[in-house]
């Protein structure tokens, strides 16, 4: 269930494009199935995770119920990956169009924002991707819809505002929301999280941000490329703490060529409102400092969405901050009933809620044996430049004592990013010393979450580097990195010995 | 460059410590600048300079001892309490300390790795003078004291790795000195201590962040900014002897000097942001000043400045500043190369000394109100540290040589997993 901080500046234009979202994922007078004796499957929640598993245990033909107490598509759809990837494409053309002559191209004499231009734009496009999650085709597919909140009842039982569904498997995807950060003042004083971001009508001209993870950064850059001075507080000496370093430092610069006020290894520690502005006292080790800002968008962590369910009616452990225990099956500690998606895992992303549900699938409905731990799962932060990562970072191959080599290439050396103007960045290809199997990647690139792909796939079909490097890349493109990469781990096969006697031959 | 040109660059570079040092408690000023507080890591090159000078005629046998004497005294003798107006704490010092007094001045924090620098010249110190006289005992035994007193243990904050510094104020810093950076010295230092040893995980913990890079052509341990190649070898000779991270590569840390050396001229030579001057014989992004004006807009691309910061290669900062002495602190390694760059950039730059001395750095792209390249004002006394060092260690090795000798030199790499060439 959203839940919508007190702000004034949030309440959604309700346009014909939320009228069409709504209407998707949320029909008005929604009329509840009459419910089967028996599911084959009950899903609670209709985030990613709960869609992907109802859709395709459906498709298998399995009886599905699926419960949703809000709205269909959950945070990826409403406020999570659609809306802020939209406002970041807009938030870029802007940047583009103030850097044209860059690019050669002349740039316009007065680049003038229209916020409320940007937000209709991401709601016409959040209006258009939710036809996919949308109740019509839930119920074309044959899951029968229910809206309400699900309470377990027993170990093969629950309710939904007051009917009962029996089951012989259920899977929980009930997600996550925002954490509230502890800061003194913060809830007095209002404050956005993704949750009430996207209902803006009008640009904060001030904004702080407070959390450097993926969700702060993203939209820091964004309102500050809308013309928000914006102010980015992290505790961490550097963003994206679990990202390499260099990633984080490039980021860093990034956002400082942006213009975004960066404050790193800070924390906010108190906040109160004078003259209907918010005051924000910051720390950085005995360094004090106060910051007045207009809003103050939190992105530190995530609470799993558990509450109201009744776990223990069901046997089913769980933790208030980590979620739902599961094993490497996705198994709960009730064997009939699963979790898939941000209640349960650490890596909080659609796509590995979709690739959870998958597994929950094959193993709750057929029987399988399909383990979370077996997955290659990548992820990407959409700033500018992008920064994706697949597989083992460096440091965790030396915790698992693994000799790891890296073959990196600038993206200052690669032809189609010198003539897109988009040479910040790189690609580092991690691989076991002495061999050419990919331990892992990581891309900083204007379109890195494009390019992680290809790792990817080598990861999980058990390609190596070397093969890579005969895979014919179409020049110029910015993967063409991927392939300089596999270039240089050729080269170095070319030992002193392997040189003399290629010499040798080449003088018959 | 020739040899004279080049003692002439090292007498110069030396010259900078008499100048800015006080006799009377040997602290020497961080920079040349109006106000420059001491820096402690300054000390350390002072007191490491000083043999230097002794054996190069430049400076009497007694006058040196007078001046470490001097030195060492102070910091036995200087305020531990730790208070944000002492000196020190737990055998470590602030970064920075008043010139006259040696009091902590701009809430500076109480710095590891500038405390193990200033450590390495006074065991340096303790090395070279080594006559029965009561003046070099005392000298020697002052060394001793400063370094087995030292609480590498404490320096840890609980940490898996040595903490960056600590205030009064506030505590251990939110950094750790994890690999790979300018700190191999630190962590010998501290492993070879008999009296506050960090634990033995603390330099598995240091290598567990190393990068093994494959950049340009040249495999090598990934740091950006050249000085972090550098300043440990001012002391430390490590031809040839390897711990584990680089016996597995089949490297060591001096040849992988010479690799970063090589990086940076590849980086130069591809010079990405397009800034003047830039060229295979023309390179040093390193620690160094820079300008904090406006720099030039190029292609439509408005192009930050830095100020002081540790420029680095191949991500940046990058603003076109450059450490022409950076070249000559890699002498040692890539004698060669070190040797041209140096040359090409004085015969282009000439401006980047001013009484012999290098600038912090010189940055083609800006212009100088007299028309020449924007040179940084003042001296930076790490960089006169470094030159005289590193020429040294080129021509006679003798730093080297002395710290070879030195027992818990030898331990500190002997527990960090060093092996085999000279240990």
């Amino acid at each position: 269930m959203m839940q919508l901080h007190d702000d004034v500046s949030s309440t959604t234009p309700q346009d014909a494009y939320e009228r069409e979202r709504l209407g998707n994922v949320h029909p008005a007078g929604w009329r509840q199935p009459q419910p089967a004796n028996r599911y084959s499957l009950v899903v609670i929640g209709a985030g990613t995770a709960g869609l992907v598993a109802a859709h395709a245990a459906a498709a298998l033909g399995a009886r599905v119920a699926l419960v949703e107490r809000h709205l269909l598509g959950g945070d990826c759809l409403n406020v999570g990956c659609v809306p802020s990837k939209a406002l970041i494409r807009t938030s870029r053309v802007y940047a583009e169009m103030r850097r044209a002559e860059q690019h050669g191209a002349r740039a316009p004499a007065d680049v003038r924002v229209d916020f409320p231009a940007a937000m209709a734009h991401m709601r016409g496009i959040r209006a258009r991707i939710s036809r996919a999650d949308s109740a019509r085709r839930l119920v074309a597919a044959g899951v029968d819809l229910f809206f309400g909140q699900a309470r377990f009842t027993g170990t093969d039982t629950l309710t939904v505002d007051g009917t009962q569904l029996r089951f012989t498997k259920a899977l929980i995807a009930t997600g996550a929301r925002p954490d509230t950060p502890s800061i003194p003042g913060l809830v007095a004083a209002g404050y956005l999280t993704n949750e009430n971001v996207f209902d803006l009508t009008e640009l904060p001209r001030r904004l702080l941000v407070v959390g450097g993870g993926p969700l702060g950064c993203e939209l820091a850059q964004a309102f500050c490329r809308f013309g928000a001075k914006t102010v980015i507080v992290q505790s961490w000496p550097l963003f994206l703490p679990q990202e390499e370093r260099d990633a984080a430092q490039l980021l860093s610069d990034a956002f400082a060529r942006d213009g975004i006020e960066v404050r790193l290894n800070t924390t906010a520690v108190g906040v109160r409102v004078e003259a209907g502005q918010k005051v924000v006292d910051l720390v950085s080790d005995d360094y004090q400092s106060t910051v007045t800002v207009d809003a103050i968008l939190v992105g530190t962590g995530r609470l799993p969405n558990v509450e109201g369910l009744e776990l223990g009616a069901a046997d089913i452990d769980c933790d208030a901050t980590t979620g739902i225990r599961v094993n490497d099956f996705l198994q709960t500690s009730n064997p009939r009933v699963y979790a898939a998606g941000d209640v349960c895992l650490e890596h909080k992303f659609t796509h590995t809620a979709d690739a959870s549900a998958r597994i929950v699938v094959r193993n709750a409905l057929f029987g399988g044996r399909q383990r979370l731990s077996a997955l290659t799962i990548p992820w990407c932060t959409y700033t500018d430049p992008e920064i994706a990562h697949v597989g083992l970072y460096v440091r965790q191959a030396h915790e698992r004592g693994l000799p790891v080599k890296t073959f990196t290439v600038p993206m200052h050396d690669v032809d189609r990013a010198i003539a897109d103007g988009e040479e910040a960045g790189f690609v580092k290809i991690h691989v076991r010393e002495r061999t050419d199997r990919i331990l892992g990647a990581t891309i900083v690139a204007s379109h890195a979450g494009e390019m992680i792909n290809e790792i990817t796939l080598a990861m999980v079909a058990g390609i190596g580097l070397g093969t890579l490097a005969s895979v014919i890349h179409a020049y110029p493109t910015q993967a063409d990195a991927i392939k300089k990469a596999a270039d240089a781990y050729n080269r170095t096969r070319l030992t002193p010995t392997i040189r003399w006697l290629l010499q040798r031959w080449l003088r018959w | 460059m020739d040899e004279q040109t080049l003692d002439r660059l090292q007498r110069a570079a030396f010259g900078y410590f008499l100048q800015a040092v006080n006799p009377a408690n040997g602290l020497v000023a961080d920079t040349s600048r109006e106000g420059s507080p001491a820096s402690i890591a300054v000390v350390g090159f002072a007191l490491s300079a000083y043999p230097v000078a002794v054996e190069r005629g430049w400076m009497a046998r007694a006058d040196a001892v007078a001046f470490s004497l001097a030195t060492l005294r102070f910091f036995s003798g200087s305020d531990q309490s730790g208070s944000p107006d002492a000196t020190g704490y737990k055998g470590f010092y602030y970064h920075f300390l008043d010139m006259r007094t040696g009091a902590r001045v701009w809430r500076s924090e109480l710095s590891t790795i500038d405390t193990a620098l200033l450590i390495a010249g006074a065991l340096t110190a303790g090395r070279y003078f080594t006559a029965t006289t009561a003046e070099e005992t005392e000298l020697r035994a002052l060394a001793e004291t400063l370094y087995l007193r030292v609480d590498w243990r404490w320096s840890q904050g609980g940490a898996a790795t040595i903490r960056q510094g600590w205030k009064p104020e506030s505590g251990f810093l939110n950094y750790g000195w994890d690999g790979y950076n300018e700190s191999i010295v630190l962590y010998v230092l501290a492993l070879g201590s008999p009296s506050h040893p960090p634990a033995d995980s603390c330099y598995q913990a240091w290598t567990a962040t190393y990068q093994w890079e494959n950049l340009y052509g040249y495999d090598f341990l990934y740091a950006g900014p050249l000085f972090i190649h550098q300043f440990s070898h001012a002391w430390i000779d490590f031809r040839g002897i390897r711990d584990r991270f680089m016996r597995e590569k089949g490297c060591d840390y001096f040849e992988n000097s010479r690799r970063a050396t090589e990086v940076q001229r590849e980086y130069a030579r591809r010079n990405p942001l397009g800034f003047r001057g830039y060229d295979e014989d023309c390179w040093g992004l390193t620690a160094c000043d820079g300008p904090s004006q406006q720099m030039p807009e190029a292609g439509g691309v408005r192009r930050r400045s830095f100020g002081y910061a540790a420029r680095g290669v191949p991500y940046g900062p990058d603003d076109g500043s450059l450490g022409g002495w950076a070249a000559l602190a890699s002498l040692p390694f890539a004698p060669e190369i070190a040797l041209r760059a140096a040359q090409t950039m004085l015969q282009r730059y000439p401006e980047m000394l001013s009484a012999g001395r290098y600038a912090s750095s010189v940055n083609p792209t800006l212009s100088s109100a007299a028309g020449g390249a924007w040179v940084s004002a003042g001296l930076f006394g790490l960089d006169q540290g470094i030159v005289v060092l590193m020429i040294e260690n080129h021509r006679t090795q003798l730093i080297w040589q002395l710290m070879r000798g030195c027992a818990h030199v030898t331990a500190g790499l002997r527990r960090a997993g060093f092996r085999g060439g000279w240990l």
